[in-house]
């Protein structure tokens, strides 16, 4: 035990990951007058995956990827949420229950397509059981492609959200009104 | 194939693991790889006794519109009946007639990060008395999607069906294309398919005794067991060019060899599960309060999954020695041989000995089979042939089937039969034995893909 924990003292954490430029710049524009807090709140819906997606999503947040540590967490209520990540193709059968769960959030709502078949229906597109990707059914704000992302393109894509956000939280925020 | 009167289909002794129909029949497969059929009449067929032929049957008509005659569920199984705009009518969900019964419903969206379903609980205080899960929120119409096309453009759909299992998916339907075609793989490619199948249950069984014990609020074994996840997830990664080994494996063979340094990352991540791996144990054993939530808990007894034919953890943890590597079995296991930890308490706490003594067998076979890689080219192009042809292949959570007809090259029918479809009921009887707050043990313990039964 004492060698472990001689070792994690010397150790150094490796340098954290930072947001896209070009596409923090655009969300800025987008965040601008939305008022967030300094933390983002993200609840997650698989709107027709395979699963693959859901593994890489929970490995954001192990000891490796740590994505608690830019102040992203997942949280089981859409009403506290600030962003939506939807994985998966846009299932006919999974529509009324992401529409219900976007309804529940809080303005403003980000929404984020994570994985090809949010993206755009992936290999599935064109199959009568599905309407296509996120955008089929909700606007979307940030696309993040791969079969799967993995976590660290996950966690760069939601970095941008934190960075062109942080940008206006140096003020103090005023308290979000519930929608 | 054997083709039965509609007297000898319903009275077929075995253990059933699955039934489908095409155009002009009803299939059902029994271990270790039997396959029956009965000619449909009018669009029907008779029901069969099999406990786990209630979902298969329900299955069927939602996809081909195929009636089983005299089956006493008839409920849809993946079909909800919704209109354009997603909205569709509730099904009736019937609570036993007891005093102060009443229903608590969940999902399809889950606390977690979770794939879709919904569970509709009858409860009386805090017992559970009845779980009725109603599913077919990820359907995708994979089956659709895979007829019409080649053997090699469908891989990228098997290894969608559900993708914490898409090795052994793809493994199972390059079996069955192969079994079709008549084609032999090259030894290359049959070692390098068994270590990607066998990361896979690494990654899977570490990954899920971790979240196990973080439903029961123990974090250290989570955040432990998620890094060994993580490292066997980057060595795949270095190896094989990608986290979950998606769409690697091909019929024929596999998409690519193993990566210069490839071999060498594995080997050092198991290393570093070996390692820690009986200090991890030790916690799990040791803790009172962890021990107290999973002993006893969401118990299978060893007649029930047997009346099921589960298979993989669900099965072994409650007395069924079943393991498609050996029986029927698959090159290369019979060159490495393999060990089957069998236990019989088939509560979560033995689900979870079964994993935990798997682990050790799948890195061994790991060594084994990356010392002994055959020096052989790793695919061969499949031909444009006819044929039909079964394969399967062991996930994580126990054998996957899949039935292929092929017809001059491109697939004319396919059904495929995830170890999921004979758990959910298990979950359900499983579920009904314990408190509301132990479900997401049982639950995880279990661990139905939906994706891999919604199709």
């Amino acid at each position: 035990m004492w060698k472990t924990v001689a070792r994690h003292l010397l150790s150094r954490a490796p340098e954290p990951s930072t947001g896209d430029p070009g596409l923090v710049k655009s969300l800025r524009e987008r965040v601008g007058t939305s008022r967030l807090g300094r933390s983002l709140a993200i609840r997650h819906v698989p709107a027709g995956s395979c699963n693959a997606c859901e593994l890489e999503l929970r490995a954001t947040q192990n000891l490796v990827h740590d994505l608690t540590q830019y102040g992203l967490s997942f949280t089981p209520s859409p009403r506290h949420a600030d962003i939506l990540l939807v994985t998966g193709v846009s299932g006919k059968n999974m529509r009324e229950a992401l529409l219900q769960a976007r309804a529940a959030m809080p303005e403003p709502v980000l929404v984020v397509a994570v994985g090809d078949c949010a993206v755009d229906g992936g290999v599935f597109k064109g199959s009568p059981a599905i309407s296509g990707g996120t955008d089929s059914v909700l606007s979307v704000d940030l696309m993040i492609s791969g079969c799967p992302p993995n976590p660290a393109q996950i966690v760069q894509g939601l970095l941008s959200f934190i960075e062109a956000n942080e940008f206006l939280a140096r003020a103090p925020a005023p308290r979000r009104e519930m929608g | 194939m054997i083709l039965l009167s509609h007297e000898d289909w319903p009275a077929h002794q075995g253990r059933f693991i699955a039934l489908w129909t095409d155009a002009r029949h009803a299939y059902a497969l029994y271990e270790p790889g039997e396959l029956v059929a009965v000619e449909l009449v009018d669009g029907a067929y008779p029901a069969l006794p099999h406990a786990g032929a209630g979902w298969f049957q329900r299955l069927a008509r939602d996809l081909n519109g195929h009636k089983a005659i005299g089956a006493a569920d008839t409920r849809p199984a993946i079909e909800h009946s919704r209109d354009a705009d997603g909205r569709g009518p509730w099904p009736e969900f019937k609570s036993p007639e007891d005093e102060g019964v009443h229903q608590v419903a969940v999902g399809p969206i889950h606390a977690g990060i979770i794939e879709p379903g919904h569970f509709r609980f009858s409860v009386i205080g805090e017992k559970v008395l009845k779980l009725e899960a109603r599913l077919g929120y990820a359907h995708k119409g994979t089956l659709g999607m895979i007829r019409g096309k080649s053997p090699r453009l469908a891989a990228r759909f098997a290894a969608r069906v559900s993708g914490d299992a898409t090795v052994a998916h793809g493994t199972a339907f390059a079996h069955a294309a192969e079994a079709a075609l008549g084609l032999q793989v090259p030894g290359r490619a049959i070692h390098l398919r068994a270590v990607m199948a066998e990361l896979e249950r690494l990654a899977n069984h570490t990954s899920d005794i971790g979240a196990i014990a973080g439903d029961a609020g123990f974090a250290f074994l989570d955040s432990r067991f998620a890094l060994a996840r993580e490292r066997i997830c980057a060595a795949s990664a270095a190896a094989f060019g990608h986290r979950l080994m998606m769409d690697m494996v091909i019929p024929g063979g596999v998409a690519g060899d193993i990566a210069t340094g490839g071999g060498a990352a594995i080997l050092d991540a198991l290393d570093a599960l070996e390692v820690e791996l009986p200090s991890l144990k030790r916690v799990f054993e040791d803790y009172a309060s962890l021990q107290d939530r999973v002993v006893g808990t969401g118990t299978v007894p060893p007649s029930l999954a047997a009346a099921y034919a589960a298979g993989g953890y669900a099965g072994r943890a409650s007395g069924q020695t079943h393991d498609s590597r050996l029986l029927p079995g698959y090159p290369p296991y019979e060159t490495f041989g393999l060990y089957v930890p069998v236990e019989q308490e088939g509560d979560v706490a033995a689900r979870i000995r079964i994993r935990l003594a798997e682990i050790p067998e799948s890195i061994r076979l790991i060594r084994d089979m990356l010392n002994a890689l055959p020096d052989t080219p790793i695919a061969i192009a499949p031909p444009i042939g006819s044929g039909a042809g079964l394969g399967v292949a062991e996930s994580f959570r126990g054998p996957v089937w899949y039935w292929l007809r092929i017809e001059s090259g491109a697939i004319a029918d396919v059904f495929i039969a995830d170890p999921s479809t004979l758990h959910w009921p298990l979950l359900e009887h499983a579920a009904a034995t314990a408190i509301l707050a132990d479900f997401p043990l049982i639950n995880k313990s279990i661990n139905g893909s939906y994706s891999g039964v919604d199709l």
